[in-house]
């Protein structure tokens, strides 16, 4: 054996890059931009308002392992937050049923977009547009009028804040305000950790990761590539019921721009923690990190002054450019070494 | 059932569209033997492979294995992995993302977790026993293509299989790296496990196997022991040609005079390139045809390859009329009056949207570069001229190529290489797949170009054809050029022997 140190394996290699450039970038903007950074607070707030972020980031990210990919996401957050909306402020049902429509919604989209893909084939970035298109148009048909919804159990489980003790601060009047994160994001930490043990400790993970890396190799080697493809879609689907809920519990109303554009976040966030467009390569812990770093570098953005949406696009497009960059450097020097 | 026997397959039939790829062929395999199958390109082994492992389903026959009263039914290769029948391909078919240890292990066993522990302690104590440098957590992709290769025939031993089946495994190794796989391969033989060997290495088939099937065009030629079947009959079974019956066919061989004296217009010494050719020399003459030849994988296409500068040159010189001249890549051989026509047409050759006539001027285009462009009426005029003197059968000069017939688009390229009139025309397989009269009319033109001049290197793998255009012809095995054959060696019989290199006068 020529080289005794422990290489570190691509997905590996990737995740510690993020991580690095996450803490960079978070301790760059406490030491340049001040007072904001430095509260706790202002970190918590970025998950509350990224907790559904995460939840789909991690669902595609599964699905981007197995080298496909799912644009509906978006849409079907807005189904899902309009269609529980509808449900539980005009036919005053329960919470716990509207949780049920979430997920049901969720999967039946993975496991439409899961057979289509798997079974017979066809290209995931076709289907998943159908879905997106497909969601967005249901979702008008549901309602077109975005509206709040009034359920008390509801609104009761949405103001639900949990205090984190000894993280507050003193405000400008003097006042002592505890921190506090959303139920959204004990939901998605709970699913970083799940998809984390699923991708690392479970054959079916390995297998997602065995199909990404190259099909024809994995059928030889005795896995059902057509099961672990439907499989990676129909996960990514129960995610997005889980992160649609989040979605619609932040929000608190049925609108047809929910979720706009949030297939988008989740490719970006998947990337830029190191997963691989091509499939085979990827790590969820990376994702959660990357989902981190494009809401650190929104906030940067926001706080230096330039709040303008276009800035955000322009500072997220140059942020992947750079991770793209970066990774591809990375590995092809390994690749050489 | 015989009772030795592990593996049984009776009267397969196997079609695609358009193609009987299987028809009738019977394999046995018995306990404790290495059996080789032997046959040509196209000669159906893959496809009998690939049935066997549950890639492609049969269309008609039965599979019988050790142990089981009823017929086998493979329908994917996981059913083939639990009857015990395990494959290394040809080509890696392995992950490269995941480690050394998962690629041995996934995809087999039960439980839905996955032990890392235990998996990468038992891989290691594989790799150790088989002797091969690599860690169990290694990722995949950093292990050199040998290792790779040896990974998964670790996987295959640890299965326990009873049929392993190694499809060309060897084109990859280096020699040691070969000693040690058949190592491997007699200590699995003295377990009791039957191993089918593909390859083309001849010298590897007399080395370990103890029967050969050969294959031919779909059909079953037959099955031998290995001491009652000497080379040169190999060759010709593989080849289809009795010995017996090899007149000479040259009927016009006086036509080409030996020009001994006059100097080579090419000249190459000790070429070499990075597709893993052993360096060679070659020279052809003026107005000569000559010839590669050998099996397939012998390295004739790679040879010529090298010198059109296809292939990336990594040694060796090239001299035109005694003058040394470099040539790097395919356009500089194009400056010295070299043309070369690809053995695959579809991949390296015809540019299917366009027309007939854009694909004949493409090549005189790239020389004389993009920026003076010839007129239509030129080009029309270039094109017509072609499809005349080569009886093209197309309905205009603006049809489309890829509507043609494959010995019509075959007749395209040539034109667009004569009409560069090169001094050296190169012509690697230009007859395959294309019928009979077109191969002749083909034949007929290369004579006629060399009649007037031009200097032509012709590779078929047929024999015959060889034999009615080449006056010498240089023959190659595993990648090496191992004779040249002129004047009245040039017989069937001679080749074959060449061929088959070692007892050739048997």
């Amino acid at each position: 054996m020529k080289n005794n140190k422990k290489k570190l394996s691509d997905s590996n290699l990737l995740l510690t890059i993020t991580v690095v450039i996450f803490f960079v970038m978070y301790i760059g903007a406490i030491l340049f931009l001040k007072g904001g950074f430095l509260r706790p607070q202002a970190f918590l707030n970025m998950l509350n308002s990224n907790a559904c972020l995460i939840i789909l980031s991690c669902g595609m990210s599964l699905v981007m392992i197995t080298g496909g990919i799912d644009i509906s996401l978006g849409g079907q957050m807005a189904l899902i937050s309009m269609c529980c909306a509808v449900y539980l402020d005009e036919m005053g049902g329960n919470v716990f049923v509207s949780i049920l429509i979430a997920l049901a919604i969720g999967m039946a989209f993975g496991a439409f977009i899961g057979y289509l893909v798997a079974y017979l084939d066809i290209q995931p970035f076709i289907v998943s547009l159908a879905g997106m298109f497909f969601a967005r148009g249901m979702t008008t048909i549901v309602r077109t009028a975005p509206f709040n919804v009034a359920n008390e159990a509801f609104t009761a489980l949405k103001r639900t804040r949990i205090i984190i003790p000894g993280l507050g601060s003193v405000n400008r009047k003097g006042i002592y305000v505890d921190a506090y994160i959303e139920i959204g994001v004990i939901v998605a930490l709970l699913v970083v950790v799940l998809m984390f043990i699923l991708l690392k400790w479970t054959k079916l993970g390995r297998s997602f990761y065995a199909v990404g890396g190259n099909k024809q190799s994995a059928l030889m080697l005795g896995i059902n590539v057509k099961r672990t493809k439907f499989l990676a879609h129909l996960l990514c689907g129960l995610l997005a019921g889980i992160g649609g809920y989040v979605l619609f519990l932040n929000h608190g109303n049925g609108s047809v721009s929910n979720g706009a554009g949030m297939e988008m976040d989740a490719i970006a966030s998947s990337i830029i923690g190191g997963t691989l467009l091509t499939g085979g390569v990827g790590n969820i812990i990376g994702t959660f990190f990357g989902v981190l770093s494009l809401g650190t570098i929104q906030n940067i953005v926001s706080s230096a002054g330039f709040d303008e949406a276009w800035w955000i696009g322009i500072t997220t497009a140059a942020m992947l450019c750079l991770f793209l960059v970066i990774q591809s450097i990375v590995l092809s020097r390994k690749k050489s070494s | 059932m015989n009772e030795k026997s592990v593996l049984e397959m009776r009267g397969i039939f196997k079609s695609f569209p358009g193609v009987r790829a299987l028809q009738n062929v019977d394999f046995t395999l018995c306990e404790g033997e290495i059996h080789a199958l032997m046959g040509e390109n196209g000669a159906g082994k893959s496809t009998l492979i690939k049935v066997l492992t549950g890639v492609y389903e049969k269309d008609e026959g039965h599979i019988f294995l050790k142990g089981m009263d009823k017929e086998a039914v493979i329908r994917s290769p996981q059913d083939a992995q639990k009857l015990g029948i395990s494959t290394v391909y040809q080509e890696i078919t392995l992950c490269p993302n995941l480690t050394v240890a998962e690629n041995m292990y996934i995809g087999r066993g039960k439980g839905a977790l996955q032990n890392w522990k235990k998996m990468n302690a038992d891989a290691d104590k594989i790799l150790q026993s088989l002797d091969i440098p690599a860690k169990s957590t290694q990722q995949l992709s950093s292990c050199s293509i040998a290792i790779q290769q040896m990974v998964a025939i670790a996987r295959a031993v640890d299965m326990d299989c009873k049929v392993l089946i190694l499809d060309e495994p060897t084109s990859s190794l280096d020699e040691q790296e070969v000693e040690k796989l058949f190592g491997l391969m007699r200590d699995l033989k003295a377990k009791g496990v039957g191993i089918i060997f593909v390859t083309h290495f001849l010298d590897q088939v007399y080395e370990v196997c103890d029967k050969i099937t050969v294959l031919r065009d779909g059909k079953l030629v037959g099955e031998y022991e290995i001491e009652n079947l000497p080379r040169v009959q190999l060759v010709a079974k593989m080849l289809g040609k009795e010995l017996d019956d090899m007149a000479d066919i040259r009927s016009d061989s006086d036509v080409y005079a030996e020009k001994d004296d006059s100097a080579p217009v090419f000249e190459a010494q000790g070429l070499q390139s990075n597709a893993g050719i052993k360096p060679f020399d070659f020279y052809i003459k003026k107005g000569e045809v000559n010839g590669f030849t050998g099996l397939l994988g012998s390295g004739r296409s790679e040879c010529v390859r090298a010198i059109f500068g296809a292939d990336k040159v990594i040694g060796g010189t090239v001299k035109k009329n005694g003058k040394q001249v470099k040539i790097s890549k395919p356009i500089d051989a194009m400056k010295n009056g070299i043309a070369y026509l690809p053995e695959d047409r579809k991949v390296d050759g015809i540019v299917g949207d366009l027309s007939v006539r854009d694909n004949i001027v493409l090549a005189l285009q790239v020389l004389q570069g993009f920026f003076k462009p010839f007129s239509k009426a030129k080009m029309y005029e270039f094109a017509d001229e072609y499809i005349k003197l080569l009886e093209i059968k197309t309905a205009s000069a603006d049809t489309p190529i890829k509507s043609l017939s494959g010995g019509n688009q075959q007749k395209v390229i040539l034109a667009r290489w004569l009409l560069m009139h090169p001094e050296y025309l190169i012509l690697d397989e230009p007859t395959r797949g294309i019928d009979i009269g077109t191969k002749i009319e083909i034949q007929k033109l290369v004579l006629k170009l060399a009649s007037e001049g031009m200097s032509v290197t012709f590779i078929s793998s047929e024999t015959d054809e060889m034999l009615r255009t080449c006056s010498r012809l240089v023959v190659m095995r595993d990648r090496k050029v191992v004779g040249e054959l002129s004047g009245s060696d040039l017989t069937q019989n001679k080749i074959m022997s060449t061929i088959a290199g070692g007892e050739a006068n048997e």
